[in-house]
């Protein structure tokens, strides 16, 4: 009977690592599809009864792990808003592309908080915007210039900025169009997915 | 009165100054702006006229020392008398009347207040709606800055590698290779390039009477003789005949290498001719029945028979019978192997079309098909495997059934068929186009080259008055012969392909894979 309900409920840490996961995928899914990196230094994964590539480049796994791992903390601390992955050109520094995802935390919560919400339901709300970030090349225009990436994080304002981070501009795309993609609940976070880019004339 | 005078002096003294003295607090009491518009275009008539008078004075070259002077009494009197227009034209001496019609009035209003305005404008002064909106826009422009930090790590992730190019490209480009563009640009011709007799050559659904050697070696069979055709010179050979006359050849087919040809007759033996001797090198029986079908496959010839039968033939060792396939019931009119002999394709009289393993054992009832088709209505004799997919085999039924299928031979799976609306009694793959070509009977005769996979027609090749009952492909993949029901060979140049489309083909094929290969990865 315990085992059932906890199947069922959901707790401020099940939500962290649920959402953490998420970003962790949809990071490299944007990597990959977008041809960030070189599609040879991706390995498939399957979760969410879906394929995910993920990259094995030592360096840049350990850059995404690195933010992952202080977003990790902001979400228990309820103080991250936003999540933006910015794809900006090498040469020209211009921004290309802007995925940003919104982050609604429910201050309420505290650590014991259980909320009814099966984790088989969230990770289905989670394949869809996965789904859809895989999708997007087909509206996406190319990216003609080499690219690289940049992740930013919008927190409170009276939150202490850790060492190794700094502040940072929003980089919004110039010339832009938007397209708004699913949002998934744990019911303690809920994100939005949107993603930005450059208009073509 | 000593007083008056003074007093008067004093007044006309005031006065003189009085345009300027009371201008001057007018501009600067803004507050009373009830007669503010009158005051301030009196004040600018002062001002830009002035310039105005001194040169025209100076350019005249009256002594006009007291032309400041005067222009200080001017607009005095104008603004008493208030008709300055009339006194323009008749400037009298040095006085100074400003020209009202040439002064902008609204420029210069507008000018004044503005300068007036600026230091009394103040943050207080803004609306509560008015700062909202400040506020929005701020926060629109700056991100919402107000409430949240936007913070990043400070290392950043490495960089893509320098020799890395997004190959992203291809799915961007691919679509501009449209087939649509490669078709309008493909003619085919309509009309045979040579046509051949072919006397007394057997109008026989089942037998197969034609082959095309690598060396450019056409074999025809014509009843009882087989007689070869050489592409390159057009001479032609009688290379064996019959020794009856009710004898007849069943079946020919060329060893890959094109120096042996086998012959199948109706007396159920399998011959092995050497072309450049002329000689007989092995007679091989075995059938009970005429043999009407042969494939090669290195040195496994098979022949399928009127029996049923398909036996494998080791052309190198005295006991060449090695193994008999019992899958047919009835005649076996279509015999293939797959080009890397991995699958052999038979096709018989009883509908029904086996795929057998290039493995096989001594005893007949261990060989079982791989795979077992029945969906033809009528007999399988068109046969064809795809040159560049390796396990796909096109097979034609006849008249009672007319479709084209598609066969996935790795895993038997029936991949597409299409309705040909005739016989097919052959097939073939094109080796340059993504493309083959099917020969049919009633009521066309016609030859017609499809696409593949999309089956579309590419064209319909007529001329044949009589059914269309083999079919041959010459050595370079250019020409099809076909023969004919109504004793011609007709050669047909319809897979031509120039040298400089073949360069952008290739290099279209290969991005093509490419995508494809991407696509399966997505």
């Amino acid at each position: 009977m315990a085992g059932l309900k906890t199947q069922n409920a959901i707790t401020l840490k099940g939500s962290t690592k649920l959402v953490t996961e998420f970003f962790n995928y949809g990071i490299n899914s944007i990597l990959y599809q977008r041809g960030i990196y070189p599609p040879e230094s991706f390995t498939r994964v399957q979760d969410y009864g879906l394929t995910l590539l993920v990259s094995t480049d030592e360096q840049l796994k350990e850059y995404i792990n690195n933010v992952i791992t202080q977003i990790r903390e902001w979400l228990m601390n309820m103080t991250v808003q936003k999540l933006v992955v910015v794809v900006k050109s090498v040469h020209t520094n211009e921004v290309m592309e802007r995925w940003q995802f919104d982050i609604e935390c429910d201050k309420t919560v505290t650590a014991d908080t259980k909320r009814n919400k099966s984790e088989k339901e969230i990770k289905e709300g989670i394949k869809s915007v996965i789904r859809q970030i895989t999708a997007s090349v087909t509206f996406l225009p190319l990216l003609e210039t080499a690219c690289s990436f940049d992740i930013l994080v919008y927190t409170d304002k009276d939150l202490d900025v850790p060492e190794s981070w700094g502040e940072s501009g929003p980089h919004f795309v110039v010339n832009s169009e938007e397209v708004r993609l699913r949002s998934f609940t744990t019911t303690i976070h809920k994100v939005d997915a949107m993603v930005t880019y450059k208009k073509t004339d | 009165m000593a007083q008056f005078t003074l007093e008067n002096e004093l007044n006309s003294a005031l006065r003189m100054d009085a345009p300027l003295t009371r201008v001057a607090p007018m501009g600067y009491q803004r507050k009373a702006l009830n007669d503010s518009e009158c005051n301030a275009s009196l004040n600018i008539s002062l001002k830009t006229p002035k310039k105005n008078a001194n040169k025209s004075f100076s350019g005249s070259k009256t002594p006009s020392n007291s032309a400041s002077g005067s222009s200080k009494k001017t607009p005095k009197s104008g603004g008493k008398l208030g008709t300055p227009g009339n006194r323009t034209r008749t400037p009298g001496g040095d006085r100074f009347i400003p020209n009202r019609s040439t002064s902008q009035f609204n420029l210069g209003h507008y000018k004044h207040m503005m300068e007036q305005k600026g230091p009394d404008e103040s943050e207080a002064l803004l609306s509560p709606s008015e700062k909202e909106y400040k506020r929005v826009m701020n926060e629109n422009l700056n991100g919402d800055l107000m409430s949240s930090k936007i913070l990043s790590f400070k290392a950043k992730a490495p960089s893509a590698p320098e020799s890395f190019n997004s190959n992203l490209r291809v799915l961007y480009s691919s679509s501009k290779t449209a087939s649509t563009t490669k078709k309008a640009m493909r003619q085919v011709p309509q009309v045979p390039e040579r046509i051949l007799d072919a006397p007394d050559i057997m109008d026989d659904y089942y037998l197969n009477l034609l082959d095309w050697s690598v060396t450019n070696n056409l074999a025809v069979c014509l009843g009882g003789a087989v007689y070869l055709w050489n592409g390159t010179t057009g001479t032609i050979t009688q290379l064996m005949g019959m020794d009856n006359d009710d004898e007849y050849i069943g079946a020919v087919s060329w060893v890959k290498e094109g120096n042996y040809l086998a012959v199948g007759t109706s007396t159920g033996e399998v011959q092995l001719w050497d072309v450049v001797e002329q000689k007989r090198l092995r007679n091989m029986a075995g059938h009970s029945a005429r043999v009407s079908s042969l494939s090669w496959n290195s040195f496994i010839l098979s022949s399928g028979s009127r029996s049923g039968n398909i036996h494998h033939h080791d052309v190198r060792v005295p006991q060449h019978h090695v193994a008999t396939l019992a899958g047919h019931s009835q005649e076996v009119c279509g015999l293939r192997w797959s080009p890397d002999g991995k699958f052999l394709a038979s096709g018989g009289n009883d509908n029904i079309l086996n795929i057998w393993s290039a493995q096989f054992n001594n005893l007949p009832e261990d060989n079982q098909p791989l795979h077992v088709f029945s969906q033809h209505q009528a007999a399988v004799k068109a046969l064809s495997w795809c040159p560049w997919q390796p396990g796909v085999l096109a097979s034609g039924g006849g008249t009672a059934d007319r479709q084209i299928c598609f066969w996935n031979c790795n895993t038997g799976t029936h991949l597409s068929s299409v309705d040909a609306k005739s016989q097919v009694c052959s097939l073939l793959w094109s080796k340059e186009h993504k493309e083959l070509i099917s020969s049919h009977g009633f009521a066309q005769n016609q030859l017609t080259i499809w696409k593949y996979p999309s089956m579309t027609k590419v064209a319909d090749l007529t001329g044949h008055t009589a059914r269309v009952l083999h079919m041959a492909m010459s050595p370079d993949g250019t020409t099809v012969v076909s023969a004919g029901a109504d004793e011609t060979l007709r050669l047909w140049k319809c897979f031509e392909v120039d040298d400089q489309k073949k360069k952008v083909q290739k290099s279209v094929n290969k991005d093509s894979s490419k995508s494809f290969r991407r696509a399966m990865i997505r």
